[in-house]
């Protein structure tokens, strides 16, 4: 039943991402940023976290559960630190995305030879 | 100049080859359904060890983006891409995929201005506006807290 939730909701926010490119010749760039975005201001409007619950990997892989996660990280950090917490939680959430792709993304740019584009 | 402008829009329309829009989109659906299948499935193996839900979901993250490293690699992510479109975009492998492309293609120019500056392309317009929408927003949030104080 979760995997079914998850290629559902999954799907469906890729479908209508894909409907928004058809319809703006948005760039790839600007759709990350506008789901990151996005997904902070619905977590910030407290709809994007009861949602992720329920629909699990669905909502957490998009970029929109980025934006959550940077979402989540400032309010927690916000209730321990006060406003220092706003310039910290971001980063201390999104550590291990951000760390993992730009280390991850440096090796294989060591290992990996530039194709020609097919 | 105005009408120009009118006229030369409508021929570049007219020009333009008219995609059929539901095959895209039915493929974005499929793609983007399959790869958060695959993040379900991974985060239930981890939660089988005895992880957290949170911790879970953070080596998803990893074994995605691991993941999408290799196949952006060998040459197989550009292929997904063009397959499934915003399907193949919108999950995180999108996001790691715009990390490690230019960082290979532009490795020749060295290891600063080569990878160094160009491992930012996506990666850092979306970790500038994401830490900047989320900021403020904790500002806002910090400043309803205080009124309610009062």
């Amino acid at each position: 039943m979760e995997y079914l939730k998850a290629f559902l909701v999954g799907g469906v926010i890729c479908a209508l991402v894909q409907i928004l490119m058809d319809n703006t010749k948005l760039m790839p760039g600007r759709i990350m940023v506008l789901l990151v975005v996005t997904g902070s201001i619905l977590g910030a409007i407290g709809i994007y976290q009861p949602f992720a619950d329920w629909a699990g990997a669905g909502a957490t892989v998009p970029l929109l559960g980025f934006g959550n996660t940077l979402w989540k990280g400032v309010s927690k950090s916000m209730g321990e630190d006060g406003f220092l917490g706003i310039f910290k939680g971001g980063f201390t959430a999104s550590a291990v995305g951000i760390s993992g792709a730009l280390i991850f993304g440096y090796l294989g740019s060591i290992l990996f030879k530039p194709k020609m584009k097919s | 100049m105005e009408i120009n402008k009118k006229a030369y829009e409508a021929y570049v329309k007219q020009v333009t080859p008219v995609h059929k829009k539901w095959p895209g989109i039915i493929k974005a659906f499929l793609v983007g359904g399959i790869i958060c299948t695959l993040g379900q499935y991974i985060t239930t193996l981890f939660m089988n060890t005895g992880l957290e839900k949170e911790a879970a979901s953070a080596w998803t993250t990893l074994v995605l983006i691991a993941a999408t490293v290799i196949l952006t690699g060998l040459n197989i992510y550009p292929k997904i891409t063009k397959f499934g479109g915003a399907g193949a975009l919108v999950p995180i492998t999108g996001f790691a995929n715009s990390v490690v492309a230019p960082a290979v293609e532009f490795k020749a120019e060295g290891q600063v201005f080569g990878i160094g500056c160009k491992i930012f392309t996506i990666a850092g317009p979306v970790i500038l506006y994401g830490i900047l929408s989320s900021w403020i927003l904790g500002v806002i949030a910090y400043v309803l807290k205080a009124f309610q104080m009062l």
